[in-house]
């Protein structure tokens, strides 16, 4: 009997061991953490990176799109439990690209570097840090265009040209549109706040912040912002909800929300659940008064605690650099490539049904040229929460804009906790 | 001499002797394993962070000591934290008071009134607090959404009202606080009912032999009977109202809402924490939070304990 438990002892002892060194011999496993739908795009390139690298097996580990970067900072911090391969939203490559728990991908053995003019340039910029580092390197884009419901604007007697021409005139088209057909043009006022604030960016310049790391919203392209935001809520032309809520959705499901400024990515959301039914009846345009700004984009980092770096490089220029997969990625899940030479692809020049037959892909190509390359900050998501509160200030009480901007900009030099003598001129 | 003293001390006899003395303390290891690596570290760690800024994206090794820079500026700086104080102060009582004022009597009345479907009502009462928070606030979600909810629409045909913008700071709490009461005063009628059947019925029978109405019964027996229970369910009201995280963040779209008129502490500390990378101050917040949470369970307990020779 206690011959018997010593070798059952001894079996289960053993087991994890002769487990290990058999995965040892047998495969080398590529942890990558991603999340929806960035999680498809990668899935599509599994098959073929692992014929292409016999005994390697990809482990895509797939998190809720909001758990994603409260998962991914708590990994850095600890330096424990780190994939191979990261993948990372656009609006947390800010807060994770100073991260020295990242490589630089532009250095040994990477070298990104020799393969950066591949992809769309502003997209590349966001992904290095202040330090000059590329830590995220982007898979996919979101060029910004102006998504409308083309049988309402009808309705109401007005043409696209009239909506895109300036900030004056998209006002006044709502204001038709809200006396002829009782609907909203935008979701909410701060949607051109949050377009107008990209204006006349400086070469270096983040949104929020200067090259040298100064708050730049006291910048008068805040004030127009702002301006331009006040003056659509006092038009009525807003439906005063925020994107991606329940409210906002039904809005643009039932009609009641006639247009989205978002990335190119939309039309893939609007096709198949928002508003499946309004097939035909959407519409792209640029953006209007002649903005260009791009909304989300994917990105893929390698932390340091990598235990295949070499791998998670290889299978990151499959999903960034390959233009099969890219080419793959955006016809399936409308995933924008990031790199260059697919944009050449006739598929851009393909009608779309659900946008009426409009060749809307040439329009966000167009776009993805122009877009100003933006620095990213690591207090950009900071900021832009205590701009957000400033602007509510100014939509719902009427405070004084360049008040509501001075108290801001203190607020972001408080919360960052730098002290106003000491920040970088 | 005896023969034990003859016999040799061989290693295997000593790895033994020594196996069997350290037996008893490898069995309840366990427990103080687990409760120091998931309990005391975090919480000691926690401490030394509140003394520290330290964005975590950077590493361990960023970490800097700012000693108690992070307490003063929670204290006197971070106006969004004492906001959010004031808010959490403001749900916790707008939404805890009712749900004990309200659980009593239904307790009372299912002790007294509801004996053959007492359990089936309770289980519906219970109902809520055994179903996820993140679904339920999803559902309040559209309910109270201006144009499409069924409570403006509810409103609109009973009472004639225009349909009301629950996302304004004025009724971004009372929203938040509605759904709080709703799904607590089940679980505070099952504390209180539990209590009540612990309530001797010849205590009752004697009280109505000496002509005690049922509301007399209730108010001057059974009541000092509940105080115990009414301590303990007040108690986990006042911790867990003071720790309010789900419901207001998926309300209010995880941002506080407007004028952030919903933003608890425990979600500023959060979006401290993993929005604007400050985890120094975050715990700091978090050891604020333990400090009222502490203050205001001594005031319950001065209010509702026993005291020594109560009895």
């Amino acid at each position: 009997m206690t011959m018997h438990r010593r070798a059952f002892i001894r079996g289960l002892s053993a087991a994890p061991l002769a487990a290990g060194s058999a995965g040892a011999a047998g495969s080398r496993v590529l942890q990558v953490a991603t999340f929806p739908d960035l999680d498809r795009a990668a899935a599509l390139a599994v098959p073929r990176f692992e014929r292409a690298h016999p005994g390697v097996r990809v482990r895509l580990t797939v998190l809720a799109y909001a758990d994603f970067p409260t998962a991914m900072i708590t990994a850095l911090a600890a330096g424990a439990n780190l994939p191979d391969l990261m993948g990372m939203d656009r609006e947390i490559v800010g807060q994770l690209a100073d991260s020295a728990g990242l490589h630089d991908l532009s250095a040994v053995p990477f070298q990104a570097g020799q393969r950066s003019s591949e992809v769309v340039p502003f997209a590349l910029t966001a992904g290095h840090s202040r330090k000059g580092t590329l830590t995220a390197f982007p898979v996919d884009i979101g060029p910004g265009c102006l998504f409308y419901r083309s049988d309402l604007l009808q309705q109401a007697g007005l043409q696209e040209a009239e909506l895109t021409a300036s900030w004056a005139d998209f006002i006044r088209c709502g204001e038709r549109l809200k006396a002829r057909h009782n609907s909203y043009l935008v979701a909410h006022a701060g949607d051109i706040a949050d377009v107008v604030i990209r204006n006349g960016l400086r070469p270096g310049d983040g949104v929020f912040y200067s090259a040298e790391g100064r708050p730049l919203v006291r910048a008068e392209r805040f004030e127009q912002a702002f301006n331009w935001a006040a003056r659509a809520r006092r038009s009525g032309i807003d439906a005063r909800v925020t994107a991606w809520s329940n409210e906002w959705a039904e809005g643009l499901r039932r009609g009641r929300i006639a247009s989205q400024m978002f990335g190119g990515w939309f039309g893939g959301h609007l096709a198949n659940w928002i508003a499946p039914k309004a097939a035909g009846l959407w519409r792209c345009a640029p953006l209007p008064a002649g903005n260009f700004a791009s909304w989300g984009g994917s990105y893929y980092a390698i932390p340091r605690g990598a235990r295949e770096p070499a791998l998670a490089w290889d299978f990151l220029q499959v999903l960034a650099l390959d233009p099969a997969q890219q080419r793959t990625a955006f016809t399936t899940l409308d995933a924008f490539p990031a790199m260059t030479a697919v944009h050449a692809d006739p598929l851009f020049d393909q009608p779309l049904p659900y946008f009426g037959g409009q060749r809307a892909r040439q329009l966000w190509r167009d776009a993805s040229q122009r877009i100003p390359a933006v620095d990213a900050d690591r207090n950009d998501r900071l900021a832009r929460d205590v701009i957000q509160a400033a602007l509510e200030r100014v939509l719902e009480h009427g405070d004084r804009i360049s008040d509501v901007l001075a108290d801001a900009e203190r607020r972001i030099l408080r919360r960052a906790r730098i002290s106003a003598s000491t920040a970088p001129a | 001499m005896s023969a034990r003293q003859h016999t040799p001390e061989t290693p295997r006899r000593r790895w033994r002797e020594a196996f069997r003395r350290v037996q008893p303390y490898l069995f309840v290891s366990p427990f103080f394993v687990l409760f120091a690596v998931f309990g005391l570290f975090p919480m000691l760690f926690s401490i030394g962070l509140s003394l520290h800024r330290w964005d975590p994206a950077a590493g361990l090794s960023q970490m800097q000591w700012v000693g108690l820079d992070n307490f003063r500026y929670a204290l006197l700086d971070d106006d969004w934290f004492s906001q959010s104080m004031r808010n959490t102060l403001w749900i916790a009582l707008v939404s805890g008071l009712p749900q004990h004022l309200v659980a009593l009597p239904l307790a009372w009345w299912l002790h007294t009134r509801l004996r053959g479907l007492r359990n089936l009502v309770l289980g519906l009462y219970f109902l809520p607090f055994i179903t996820s928070t993140v679904a339920l606030s999803l559902v309040f979600t559209s309910m109270f959404s201006k144009d499409f909810g069924i409570v403006n629409t509810a409103l609109g045909h009973v009472l004639g009202l225009a349909p009301i913008d629950w996302n304004q700071p004025e009724y971004t709490k009372i929203m938040i606080s509605l759904v709080v009461f709703w799904r607590y005063v089940g679980w505070n009628t099952v504390l209180y009912l539990s209590a009540l059947q612990t309530v001797p019925r010849d205590l009752l029978e004697a009280a109505a032999l000496d002509g005690a109405r049922p509301w007399q019964q209730f108010v001057h027996v059974v009541l000092p009977l509940l105080k115990p229970m009414a301590y303990f369910a007040v108690t986990l009201t006042l911790i867990g109202n003071l720790q309010l995280f789900e419901e207001p963040f998926i309300l209010t779209g995880g941002t506080g809402g407007i004028d952030q008129g919903g933003r608890t502490a425990a979600m500023h500390m959060y979006r401290v924490a993993f929005t604007e990378g400050d985890f120094g101050t975050a715990s700091a917040i978090a050891w604020l939070l333990f400090a009222v949470m502490a203050l205001a369970t001594w005031g319950n307990n001065r209010l509702l304990g026993e005291r020594k020779g109560s009895r």
